[in-house]
């Protein structure tokens, strides 16, 4: 264990580099080309202490770990924070991709570049403090601030129809996050605190239960997002600049996930499950349903969208089959997918930055000039498809044998994004990668750089390698998700899934 | 170590091509691979030698995969008596492979990856026959898919070998689902996906049943057809075939190693693995009969009036996989793997031999422009009718011995559907013998049609193709007469505990005792196929084009593949392309966006243009604006609250 504060440090360090780049004075050039330096270098020392957290954490435990605690609004109020398996592992998510983020942002953002830097590292210091947060307020300020550097980021440095698409982004969130706050204000009243583990389990009435359910229902389907609420993704990713949708896609969405974990299962035990029957209808119709969108679309990015949004179906889908393997399974996915639409959407970036569009007809053969883009987006296309051996697999399989132990509809649809995913995928790949290159501009593209070779080797690296050895990541969650179903079986009386389920008769 | 080394070595020749291709050149990156493969061979040979013939078997493990709530998969590698045939067939045939592609790729600008996609696909197709658990069977499982999807479309300028790489990709998908529904079930009913818990624990859920899909069904029979499902997909069988006959578009050694000799004949693999499951689903047995005959004759029969020299030899593969299915429906694994096993010589031959007649044609695979080819390259025509007596059984070619043994076995079930089983079969082997002379009379006999230039270039192949040629012919006229009484003779005891087969399950056991007419019955009808070849391809050339003018419709059904693909697109493609439009512009633009957010926006960007007017302008002020509002009333709400 560390003995500091590490994980105020991780949250306000992003925000103290951004307060340096604020200062930066001097010529336009010179105070562009700064901003960049101390946005990657303050992201890159907090990547490199959130590797501390990962030494440093007891996997043996389900208690929350480096836990801090002050008094702060009022009595009830504190500023609580702490880690536990669940969480723990999204913070080193959001600091991977940071300096990630602000690489793949070196060329190809020009103007404004030190108020960008500085949206990026205030985007840090928010969703390292959703992850760590241990009080509902505390939490609410942190997902709530997070939107406001994506608005800018998409307002600001997004494409052309950016302005439709920040308003629709800001009016689904706003809906959700209203009815949230309502839910918490609620809880504070009734039960003088916003602590969450305190919360947790409180036996809550159950009607109450189910409305509470429902208001932060509101907040973190949005943001996952579920059908139907999932229409301004396709928006928001289309217009965002490479690196928004970058951070929009692998962390931003895993929020909502979060959400359902971290506060609407344990504190709202009986309405989750009573409402899981929705949750499941909604899951496997995203899954049917934008898998076949994603099948028609001729925008490379809404089709990545459209793709993301089936593959947060699997964890909704997993989250809520309170199963060990389905819970897990679902962790899984969204860790998996942080990493593999953060490259796809990297991907896109590379060759938008060369041609400036993202139409998938105007592109094909680009193997002919760009056989290692064609390489690494293969991996990576192959990680989206969940092939064993990729990240990708691992997570969608193991919510496939948790769900079949609940319900084999669900599984059964479910399993049909293992088909349609392919089509999609594969369709794209050919469009853009194969065949004779005959357009004229495409001719003298330029295979990937110095650059972004740095930014894809990691993320080839870890996809291909927790693809085979995913057990680092799961011994992380694994006694939290064991706890949070012990709870949870504790507080709904339900029988434990599993093994036992199968009688045989 | 041999067991690793096996496996591995494959692997390290792909890293090695695939990596640095470029940097070592084309020609390191086909030794390298070539090299390693051979390696693995011998050492698949000495496994086979102690394993199969006295040591005990063994599981060498490696280390955890995935470990979750009880669903427990290890990477391990399990040699027993099965696998250590499995493996001499896939690191023989793919070293041969590898050899012969030296020369059949000359010239081609992408050689190191075509190299190290051969070697990933041996790898993955070892790291399947290997499993220990039904995990790693689906990750070599969805390897080989991942390979063939590669190879297929290795030549990735033509539209057609990228269709036809989406297509064997997306139908293998299809089975995959089944599959794994069918491996998350046997975890469900199991508890674990591991081999020996899961043999060990079937006996006891016979007469169980299982809820699925809103009905109560028999446990273990909706296992193994879920199971089978992915076992149809991949062994191409009538339904889930259509990927195949495509899949031609490859290179040829891809069709020989990949589309004959291993990766189709996986499900094969898969299911006598699965043997101490399957034993216990008569249903599901019965199903798999049937399936495999009539795979057997309707690709048989497609195969009879083809023109592409590569497509017959496809169809006949779908074929000959149905008669390995309806082997194995009937019990009779041995048997099966037996006729795996040599099919894996003349098949690999004859694609290979093919591909010597495409090389010398210049690229030319329609046998209407061939002909008259058997003085120019005689060893070549040698050879393929060495593949093409294997392939039709004559008497004491390898096919003679495993083909018999799988009609025998059909009649010996003593069942309706393991007669019906061996009518088709006995049909469809006088289809075989009919197209295969076929195609031995249309390539190599007769007067040539082909046009002057591309006469002028035929040559017979260097010896880097004609040699693993010839080692594969040694193999399809000898591995029948050697191994037969070691896989399936009357008192052997090859097979260990690897296979189960239960005690009322006689197939093999009356075969033994099949009465003669059944034994000749076979070759009796091979030489009607044979003389109707002759009569049309030598004695009356004119007549195959009156019978398909007076029998249109009919040969139009069988020149048309029965209609498979046009009744898919019309069924499953077109519709989903209709739904994937109607949910988008439809769903999503009209219905969600109309009613929802656009309705609000358009009120809220009302408001915005008449505030704009008063304010600055910037995005980035609204945002502060709000997050300061934010804070404002969450703040004031609860210090009042507090306070």
């Amino acid at each position: 264990m560390v003995d500091w504060p590490i994980l105020s440090v991780l949250i306000f360090l992003p925000a103290v580099g951004a307060a340096f780049i604020l200062v930066i004075r001097g010529e336009a050039a010179v105070v562009a080309q700064n901003a960049r330096s101390v946005a990657l270098w303050t992201s890159l020392i907090t990547f490199g202490l959130s590797l501390l957290l990962w030494t440093g954490f007891d996997t043996t435990t389900a208690a929350f770990q480096f836990e801090e605690r002050t008094p702060w609004i009022a009595d009830g109020i504190d500023y609580h924070l702490g880690v536990d398996g669940i969480s723990m592992l999204f913070i080193l998510l959001t600091s991977l991709l940071t300096p990630i983020c602000v690489l793949a942002s070196w060329q190809s953002v020009q103007s404004r570049v030190r108020e960008y830097m500085i949206a990026f590292l205030i985007m840090e210091t928010m969703m390292i403090g959703v992850f760590a947060a241990l009080d509902l307020v505390l939490f609410y300020l942190f997902f709530e601030g997070g939107l406001i550097p994506m608005f800018l980021i998409i307002g600001i440095w997004g494409a052309d129809n950016r302005v439709y698409a920040t308003f629709k982004f800001f009016l689904y969130t706003l809906a959700g996050s209203v009815l949230f706050l309502l839910a918490i204000l609620w809880l504070f009243f009734q039960y003088g605190t916003t602590d969450i583990p305190a919360l947790m389990g409180i036996g809550i009435d159950p009607w109450w239960q189910n409305l509470l359910w429902l208001a932060m229902f509101a907040a973190f389907a949005v943001k996952i997002p579920m059908w139907p609420v999932h229409t301004w993704l396709p928006d928001a990713h289309v217009e965002a600049p490479t690196a928004g949708s970058v951070i929009l896609a692998a962390v931003l969405l895993k929020i909502g996930g979060y959400g359902f974990l971290r506060l609407s299962i344990p504190i709202l035990p009986d309405a989750s499950v009573y409402f899981t029957p929705l949750v499941f209808a909604l899951s496997v119709v995203a899954i049917v349903y934008t898998s076949l969108v994603a099948l028609m679309q001729e925008d490379m990015k809404k089709l990545i969208a459209y793709s993301s949004i089936a593959h947060m179906g699997f964890v909704t889908i997993g989250v809520f089959t309170f199963t060990q393997t389905g819970v897990e399974g679902g962790i899984m996915v969204m860790l998996s997918h942080g990493l593999v639409s953060a490259a796809l959407f990297l991907c896109v970036g590379v060759v938008y930055d060369r041609i400036h569009t993202r139409r998938i007809d105007r592109y094909g053969g680009l193997v002919h000039r760009m056989p290692v883009y064609a390489a690494v987006l293969m991996v990576f296309t192959l990680a989206n498809v969940g092939l064993p051996g990729t990240s990708g697999f691992v997570g969608e399989f193991l919510v496939l044998a948790g769900v079949f132990q609940v319900n084999t509809w669900v599984a059964f649809f479910a399993a049909t994004g293992v088909i349609l995913s392919a089509c999609y995928a594969l369709w794209l790949y050919r469009r853009v990668i194969f065949e004779a290159l005959t357009k004229a501009d495409l001719k003298s593209i330029l295979d990937l750089n110095r650059r972004e070779v740095a930014i894809f080797a990691p993320l080839v690296a870890l996809v291909l390698l927790f693809g085979v050895w995913p057990m680092p990541l799961l011994d992380v969650f694994h006694a939290s998700v064991e706890n949070l179903l012990a709870q949870h079986q504790l507080a709904t009386g339900t029988a434990p899934f599993g093994e036992t389920l199968f009688a045989g008769n | 170590m041999a067991a690793q080394l096996v496996v591995l070595l494959p692997l390290v020749g792909a890293i090695l091509a695939g990596l640095f291709g470029r940097a070592i050149g084309a020609r390191a990156a086909q030794l390298v691979t070539s090299i390693l493969l051979t390696a693995s061979a011998v050492l698949s040979v000495y496994l086979f030698w102690t394993v199969g013939l006295g040591d005990a078997p063994f599981t060498a493990p490696l280390f955890t995969w995935v470990e979750s709530g009880g669903f427990l998969a290890e990477w391990s590698l399990r040699i027993d008596q099965l696998t250590v045939v499995m493996l001499v067939v896939v690191t023989g045939v793919s070293s041969l492979v590898h050899w012969y592609s030296i020369g059949y790729m000359h010239g081609d600008p992408g050689i190191p990856r075509f190299f190290a996609y051969l070697s990933l696909f041996t790898f993955a197709m070892l790291m399947l026959v290997t499993a220990d658990n039904f995990l790693q069977m689906f990750f070599g499982w969805e390897g080989v898919g991942l390979c063939s999807y590669l190879l297929i479309g290795f030549w990735y300028d033509r539209p057609s070998a990228n269709a036809a790489a989406i297509k064997a990709f997306v139908v293998n998908r299809v089975g995959d689902f089944g599959f794994a529904l069918g491996i998350v079930g046997i975890f469900f009913v199991f508890g674990s996906i591991d081999f020996d818990t899961v043999f060990a624990a079937t006996p006891g859920m016979v007469g169980t049943s299982i809820e699925f899909l809103g009905g109560r069904f028999d446990t273990l029979t909706v296992l193994t057809v879920l199971l089978f499902i992915g076992a149809m997909g991949k062994s191409a069988q009538l339904g889930l075939h259509t990927w195949l006959p495509d899949a031609m578009e490859g290179p040829t050694p891809v069709s020989a190693l990949i589309h004959a000799a291993t990766m189709v004949t996986a499900g094969v693999f898969m299911v006598a693995r699965l043997s101490p499951i399957f034993e216990y689903a008569d249903f599901t047995l019965a199903l798999i009969t049937v399936v495999g005959a009539v795979t057997a004759i309707v690709a048989a029969s497609i195969g009879l009036v083809q023109n592409d020299i590569k497509r017959v030899i496809a169809y006949s593969t779908c074929s000959q996989l149905g008669y390995m299915f309806f082997a194995i429906g009937v019990s009779a694994y041995p048997v099966a793997i037996f006729h795996l096993f040599t099919h894996a010589f003349f098949k690999a031959l004859l694609f290979l031999g093919a591909g010597s007649v495409i090389h010398a044609m210049s690229n030319e695979q329609d046998m209407r422009k061939m002909g008259g080819l058997w003085r120019k390259i005689p060893l070549t025509y040698a050879l393929m009718w060495i593949g093409s007596l294997a392939l039709a059984g004559a008497p004491l070619f390898a096919g003679y011995y495993s083909k018999d043994a799988i009609l025998e076995v059909a009649w010996g079930a003593n069942s309706g559907v393991g007669d019906l089983a061996f009518l088709l079969g006995i049909l469809a082997a006088a289809f075989t013998a009919f197209y295969s002379w076929r195609l031995m009379f249309m390539t190599f006999h007769g007067t040539s049609r082909a046009p002057a230039e591309v006469q002028a270039h035929v040559h017979e192949s260097p010896p880097i193709m004609t040699v693993p040629l010839i080692i594969l012919a040694l193999g399809a006229v000898f591995a029948g007469m050697l191994t037969a009484g070691l896989f399936f003779g009357e008192d052997t005891h090859f097979w260990g505990e690897s296979l189960l087969v239960l005690e009322h399950h006689q197939a093999i056991e009356a075969a033994h005792h099949a009465p003669f007419w059944v034994k000749a019955s076979p070759t009796a009808v091979g030489l009607v196929g044979v003389l109707i070849a002759w009569w049309m391809y030598i004695r009356r050339p004119a007549a195959p084009a009156r019978l398909a003018a007076g029998n249109g419709p009919l040969y139009r059904l069988l020149l048309n593949k029965w209609y498979f693909d046009e009744i898919y697109d019309a069924v499953f493609v077109r519709p989903a392309q209709r739904l994937g439009t109607l949910f988008w512009l439809g769903g999503d633009g009209r219905i969600i966006d109309g009613y929802g957010p656009n309705g609000v926006a358009a009120l809220v960007v009302d408001l915005a243009r008449r505030a704009t007017q008063l304010q600055t302008g910037y995005v980035y002020h609204y945002a502060f604006a709000m997050l300061i509002g934010l804070v404002a009333v969450v703040s004031w709400v609860l210090l009042w609250a507090g306070g």
